[in-house]
């Protein structure tokens, strides 16, 4: 069981001006939790960029490569049918699978990352500071105890609607 | 954020962050009444009459259908074009749209994916029952086997399909699910602790919390899968069109199919869409999210898809003629003015006659006159399948094995039933997941809501005086610059 100060904040714009506040005051944030994507947030944290986009261009490959490998070896190498002498490397009908092999494996994979690194799966307990997180309020949760009582006047400052003591 | 003034909004009745989820959640939470018990019991007794059809034509054999010699795809294949052209409104919606930043896309994306999700899986029955024996579908797969590992026909579209469909099938579904997670908690967090409900949303939503971080990949996820969701959709329609187009026969070998089977896939999804959108915003009680300005938005891509597709029916009767192809005048004389005139002149007037009416913007706006017109859709973008099939085969080169068409009672159970099975899954999505995106919507709220859109930029301006808007803080958000 960790403690948590916790600030809710009923609009995103107030959330990201609570923010620079924070950062200003050298206050560290724990985690802030939104209902909705809050556009700017991200860089207000100082997160670093997601690299899921560049795994999916890897698994796309891996994909393009898959599905290329496949044809080219069933149907140019193990076993070439002859049908009224056409090609056995036909380059153009492969293209379709190549392509459709290409974006499963991009999609399914860059999903099953998501979900990895999000550490989503099926039946996990949601660590909730508070129910309006995922309604109308954004939630600042600040976990040191050290920095409780500036983080307290920071978010009276900044507006925030309630602060509270959490334990989760 | 400044919104331009000639932006109408898209959310109605001075909606709150909190209120959106009150109208969410409300028909999932909240009791069913006893017309969704009795809808869905009617609904489910067609999929399973369908159902019945299905293992009747299993046990019996595909001579229970109406085929011959002559016309061996009619209405298995009409249904599977069909089914899977409805799907690709969803995908449009959700893809398309949002790579090019369409706001009107939110309040709609999520039942359209469903629909997609839905409609693949009833196109998804037919290729695999007109096989006769179902039991061997999985010769379609590039299987090690006991025939020698002799391979599946890499130059054949059928194969190509197979992939296309199932690949189709599951990168909606994950685009789908991704954007449900965040609501699903959303749900988790309103049902009561303890109740099967919060324990159901709990497994369903995957422990979402809704943190920058969980938001900022999932930024990222939704933008590459609508990338990668983009050319897919594409793709399979035009690989659909190749079962047709890579053979010879006249009236089926026309370079335009691609491009003119997208439009007409993109046309009958909406047609779907539409008429199921417009009964969901009124028992579901939605109008301040499904407005009059979605429906007037879907109207007009309906025409404009409409007028592609009319656009071909020109282009392929001014090739039969201009290639000078005997076979090809044949076969475009033969559908407009054969024994099957009445499906060739249906078509037309649903697809390109009938939804002229959306030049007009006083109809485009009235709801249950929109409904109507996309049931015309909906009749017109069947018959252009069966048009294409079943025209285009019954008279073939050979006078002698001139046959006609006619579907027997099991094939039109089976197409029945799987309406049946559509619209069930439909009331059973709309009765357990929320059926518009709440997050999205949410993000769009300062910008469409009926309180902030439409303010011109010195009344925004003095709104923000009196405080009725927030001051944007951040430098992303300036508000000096009407483009951020």
């Amino acid at each position: 069981m960790a403690k948590y100060l916790i600030g809710l904040y009923d609009d995103d714009e107030k959330l990201l001006a609570g923010v620079a506040a924070f950062d200003r005051e050298h206050v560290p944030i724990h985690e802030v939790c939104t209902p909705f994507p809050v556009h700017g947030l991200d860089h207000a944290l100082h997160l670093r960029k997601s690299r899921l986009p560049d795994a999916a261009f890897v698994y796309g490959a891996l994909g393009t490569l898959t599905a290329l490998s496949m044809q080219i070896y069933m149907y140019t190498i193990d076993w070439p049918v002859n049908i009224g002498g056409k090609s056995h490397l036909p380059f153009p009908s492969f293209i379709p699978i190549t392509f459709e092999l290409t974006v499963l494996f991009a999609g399914v994979l860059m999903f099953l990352s998501y979900l990895y690194v999000n550490r989503l799966y099926p039946g996990k307990r949601a660590r909730i500071y508070d129910p309006r997180q995922t309604d109308d309020a954004m939630v600042v949760a600040i976990a040191d105890e050290r920095y409780w009582d500036a983080a307290k006047a920071l978010f009276q400052k900044t507006g925030a609607i309630e602060t509270k003591i959490v334990e989760l | 954020m400044f919104e331009s003034p000639i932006r109408e909004p898209l959310i109605l009745g001075h909606k709150t962050y909190r209120k959106i989820t009150d109208d969410l959640v409300a028909p999932i939470l909240g009791p069913a009444s006893w017309k969704w018990y009795v809808t869905t019991a009617f609904t489910a007794a067609v999929m399973f009459a369908g159902f019945a059809a299905i293992t009747y034509t299993l046990f019996v054999g595909i001579g229970t259908w109406g085929l011959n010699k002559t016309v061996g795809w009619a209405f298995d294949i009409t249904n599977f074009v069909f089914w899977i052209g409805i799907g690709h409104a969803g995908t449009l919606i959700s893809a398309i749209l949002l790579l090019f930043r369409q706001r009107w896309r939110m309040a709609i994306n999520r039942a359209a994916e469903a629909m997609t999700i839905f409609a693949v899986i009833c196109a998804g029955l037919f290729p695999i029952i007109h096989m006769g024996r179902p039991w061997l579908a999985f010769w379609f797969l590039p299987l090690p086997n006991t025939h020698g590992s002799l391979w599946v026909n890499f130059n054949s579209p059928l194969l190509w399909d197979v992939f296309a469909i199932s690949t189709y099938f599951t990168i909606s579904l994950l685009f789908w699910y991704t954007g449900l997670i965040p609501d699903l908690a959303m749900v988790r967090d309103r049902a009561k602790p303890g109740s099967f409900a919060h324990w159901a949303y709990s497994i369903l939503s995957f422990g979402w919390t809704g943190s920058a971080k969980q938001w900022q990949r999932f930024e990222a996820v939704s933008l590459v899968l609508a990338g990668l969701s983009t050319p897919l959709v594409l793709s399979v329609h035009s690989i659909v069109s190749f079962d047709f187009a890579t053979s010879i026969l006249p009236g089926w070998h026309t370079t335009i199919f691609p491009p003119y089977f997208v439009a007409g896939a993109i046309f009958s999804g909406f047609g779907m869409v539409l008429t199921l959108m417009i009964i969901t915003r009124e028992v579901l009680n939605l109008k301040d999210y499904i407005t009059l300005e979605h429906i007037d938005a879907m109207a007009k891509v309906t025409l404009a898809t409409g007028m592609m597709v009319g656009f071909a029916y020109a282009t392929e009767f001014f090739i039969a003629w201009y290639s000078g192809s005997y076979w090809e005048r044949y076969i475009f004389l033969n559908r407009a003015f054969g024994p099957y005139w009445w499906s060739y002149w249906a078509m037309v007037s649903c697809n390109l006659f009938i939804p002229q009416v959306f030049w007009f913007k006083k109809l485009r706006r009235n709801p249950w006159f929109v409904f109507v017109i996309s049931i015309f859709v909906n009749i017109g973008m069947w018959f252009e399948r069966f048009v294409i099939i079943v025209t285009s085969l019954h008279r073939d080169f050979l006078s002698s094995s001139w046959r006609m068409y006619t579907p027997t009672w099991v094939e039109v159970t089976i197409f029945v039933g799987t309406f049946g099975l559509f619209l069930t899954l439909y009331l059973l999505f709309a009765r357990f997941l929320p059926v518009i995106a709440a997050a999205e919507t949410k993000s769009i709220l300062k910008t469409s809501g009926d309180q902030y859109a439409g303010l011109s930029w010195e009344a925004y301006q003095a709104r923000k005086r009196e405080g009725a808007i927030a001051p944007a803080l951040h430098p992303t958000l300036d508000p000096q610059n009407p483009q951020s």
